[in-house]
């Protein structure tokens, strides 16, 4: 097992794209971690006039419109963009894995019945859907988290049922039915840990657009109004980008940044975790 | 200057008769920027391009008063009178008018030759139907004042005589265009006005007649070739665009595609680099009748914001300097009181709200017993942003700041219009943002936020549940003298009260930017700025 996760961390890291976004992803991660020590105010706070330079006061990327921190922003933006990347992403991932095993293992109706309701959400557009949703249930961190999560399971339900219809009729998994074990054993020792590595490079891919989904709600100013974010600070600074470019240029920078991480890291835990590619490098 | 200019016109006929009156009172009150202009000679001709934003449901006024609406149908429309800078009723299709000594009877001397655009011409009938029957029906706002008219009659085709019930100082207030325009009986006289057919194609007096409307794209209408006014319109054609993304009309106005701007069209961050550009003039004046206050929308209900100390706390806590210079980018004025300065009874030497003092507000809420906790927190309150566009958001942005550097706590709740007006009409909110106009006079447009009598649970009333009794009579007193002196008296001692305890949180007097390119004239004239008719607007 130790050698296994040795061999996994050892073909991840050669992965250069990967190692870096996992240093990214650690630089802003540190940034959201100690924003506290690092801007010891709030980020709402007015620190000096409004659009300083950057560089002007201490002030290292500038001040916005009301003479607030932009780095500070950018450090406590972190903090939400990671925090509802990661809560969305895991109610997504836990209701598609549900509704995803089920359907892939009872089959018959059942299946068509869930895959119906899935292609449900699928056909309408998510960015749109999760706008009315916040727009109704009125913009807070819960209402975000959960029309996030609930424009983005249908993906991981998919994936897990595609798992599930090629895993139940192999032999080990016949092989415990044969043995009489239950049908809730046979599903979560048996055959969800097998399915479980693709779900593991949906999941980070799935925080990347999570992070990108809240950026565009906050944008069109439907993010939580008592928690700064990267996408409010580009929709405020968005209208005086001829007087202050620095305002919306680097949260942009950094939702860049973070979706780009966050994609080299999936791409290289889907080398990283698929047999086959790893045994040909 | 601006003297010289009216007796150069006048000296070449070009100014009608009937409209020089108007104009000399203007002269005396006017110090607008075009007042410094030399000379130019009206030329007729030319199309004016515009824009309009958001696109009104209809153009009839009266069936619609909003803002888009007013701007473009007071071209369509007119109304008995206008108003100078100062508020003073200035001739439109009155050509005079008298009020009796026991001043109860007004004697409105109409224009001759007045046409409605389908031909029609206007008489004491159509006036007098417009007022006591389609205004009366329609307007909210003209309810209440036109239930004072007693008789309203017509003793030839050109005189309207109204008779009050009550002596009402600021009844003059209540006829131009926008307040009650002159709409034609022989199409709505008996008939539903919200659905009359004749809404789709409106038919009024004014200097402009509709041609054609693309939902979404623009808005023409034609010099009207029977206008009463001697040569006038000079334009031969107005197209109001519409324009939904505040960046597009900024970019049409750059590139002259449009040669003038108004109300919202431009954003405030937008007009200093307008300002810079040598063939465009900005304007800031002529909302003199509208008046808008803006102010911090509070609760009494809640506590402890129905506590006097607590209010002027949050008073003290906010910079009115920056508000206006900051988020509203030098466009507006600081609010010195429930009064605008630009209103009539506005009094200078009592409205004087204590200023920018957060030491001293802390001070009053620890007075009030309001002490910080450990996180330095005194209470903490709910705050309802107005969804009307990113510079109220900044603002309720600024206020959450403010509010905690004197230990409160504001957590903002984003709503969208409907809710926010559903919210406020309900007494649903702790605190939120809200502006009124106030018609010119404190009558007309204050008393409705302060007096108990209107605590209602209806927008733009006393949502706030503020009641003093002594407030609620000197508004009476006000309301009911004749003698504008008994009125001034009575509006500045109520200026003194509400500064004292600041009900809602003042805090601009708000202005619309003008911008227009320095061809075309006239633009601004009147207090009604660009929703007056533009019949003497041209382009040189």
């Amino acid at each position: 097992m130790k050698q296994l996760l040795g061999e996994f961390v050892g073909t991840f890291l050669r992965n250069r794209g990967a190692a870096a976004g996992l240093v990214v992803l650690a630089l802003v991660g540190l940034a959201a971690a100690t924003a506290d020590l690092l801007f010891p105010f709030s980020p709402w706070d007015m620190r000096g006039g409004p659009f300083m330079r950057p560089g002007e006061m201490d002030l290292l990327l500038g001040s916005d419109s009301l003479g607030r921190d932009v780095a500070a922003g950018i450090a406590y933006g972190a903090r939400v963009s990671l925090l509802i990347g990661a809560v969305s992403t895991a109610v997504a991932v836990l209701v598609g894995i549900t509704l995803g095993a089920v359907a892939g293992y009872a089959g018959g109706t059942v299946d068509d019945a869930i895959m119906r309701f899935t292609e449900f959400f699928q056909t309408v557009p998510s960015f749109l859907l999760a706008v009315v949703l916040v727009a109704i249930f009125s913009p807070s961190l819960g209402s975000i988290v959960a029309a996030i999560a609930i424009v983005s399971w249908p993906p991981v339900a998919r994936v897990i049922r595609a798992e599930f219809l090629s895993l139940r009729n192999r032999e080990f998994v016949q092989a415990a039915e044969v043995l009489g074990r239950s049908r809730t054993a046979i599903v979560f020792r048996e055959i969800l840990p097998n399915a479980l590595s693709p779900i593991i490079v949906l999941a980070s891919l799935m925080v990347a657009s999570a992070i990108l989904l809240e950026s565009g709600l906050s944008f069109l100013g439907l993010g939580d109004p008592n928690m700064i974010s990267w996408g409010f600070m580009i929709g405020a600074g968005r209208s005086v980008i001829r007087i202050a470019w620095w305002m919306s240029v680097f949260p942009g920078v950094a939702i860049f940044l973070t979706v780009l991480a966050l994609n080299l890291v999936g791409e290289g835990l889907s080398d990283a975790l698929n047999p086959r590619l790893a045994r040909r490098r | 200057m601006r003297k010289l200019t009216r007796r150069a016109l006048a000296r070449q006929g070009l100014v009608a008769g009937t409209l020089a009156a108007g104009l000399s009172s203007q002269a005396l009150t006017s110090r607008s920027a075009s007042a410094q202009t030399p000379a130019v000679t009206p030329k007729k001709g030319g199309t004016l391009n515009t824009i309009l934003t958001p696109e009104p449901p209809v153009l009839v006024l009266g069936v619609n008063n909003q803002g888009p609406t007013q701007l473009a149908a007071s071209k369509l429309y007119q109304g008995l009178l206008q108003y100078s800078f100062k508020l003073e009723p200035l001739p439109q299709l009155a050509k005079s008018w008298t009020l009796s000594d026991d001043k109860k009877t007004y004697t409105f001397k109409l224009q001759e030759n007045v046409k409605f655009h389908d031909g029609h011409p206007m008489t004491a009938d159509d006036v007098i139907f417009s007022i006591m029957k389609y205004h009366t029906e329609l307007s909210p706002r003209a309810k209440p004042i036109f239930a004072n008219i007693e008789s309203a009659t017509a003793p030839d085709p050109l005189t309207v005589v109204l008779t009050l019930k009550r002596p009402f100082e600021p009844f003059l207030l209540m006829f131009d265009a926008t307040a009650s325009a002159i709409v034609p009986k022989h199409i709505y006289d008996g008939t539903e006005y919200r659905t009359n057919p004749a809404n789709q194609k409106p038919i009024g007096t004014g200097p402009f007649q509709f041609v054609e409307w693309q939902r979404g794209n623009f808005i023409r209408m034609k010099r009207f070739a029977d206008y009463w006014g001697k040569d006038q319109p000079y334009l031969d054609e107005i197209i109001y665009r519409i324009i939904p993304d505040s960046q597009s009309r900024a970019l049409a106005l750059q590139t002259g595609q449009v040669q003038l701007t108004q109300a919202n069209d431009i954003e405030p961050f937008d007009v200093p680099r307008f300002k810079a550009m040598p063939n465009l003039e900005v304007q800031l004046i002529g909302w003199e009748y509208s008046s808008q206050l803006a102010w911090i929308e509070i609760n009494h209900r809640v506590k402890p914001l129905g506590d006097v100390r607590v209010r002027q706390a949050i008073n003290m806590a906010i910079d009115r300097n920056f508000i206006r210079d900051r988020l509203w980018f030098g466009i507006g004025k600081q609010a010195t009181g429930p009064i605008c300065s630009t209103t009539k009874f506005y009094d200078p030497a009592v409205a004087k709200l204590s200023g920018y003092n957060p030491k001293a507000a802390m001070a009053l809420l620890d007075a009030a017993g309001l002490k910080p906790d450990a996180k330095g927190i005194r209470f903490t309150i709910k705050h309802m942003p107005l969804p009307y566009g990113e510079v109220w958001t900044r603002f309720s942005e600024y206020f959450r700041t403010s509010l905690r550097q004197i230990g409160i706590e504001v957590v903002l709740e984003t709503v969208d219009a409907g809710a926010w007006a559903r919210r406020i009409g309900d007494w649903d909110y702790e605190t939120s943002v809200n502006f009124l106009s106030q018609f010119g006079d404190p009558t007309l447009g204050v008393e409705r936020s302060y007096v108990s009598t209107n605590i209602k649970k209806v927008t733009f009333t006393n949502t706030g549940g503020y009641a003093n009794p002594k407030v609620d009579e000197l508004f009476t007193t006000a309301r009911d003298a004749d003698d504008p002196k008994v009125r001034q008296e009575a509006f500045s001692a109520v200026q003194k009260i509400l500064c004292e305890e600041v009900p809602q949180i003042w805090f601009l007097e708000l202005a619309w930017p003008t911008i227009h390119d320095k061809k075309l004239h006239n633009v601004i004239k009147t207090a009604t700025g660009p929703n007056s008719s533009f019949d003497n607007v041209f382009l040189s």
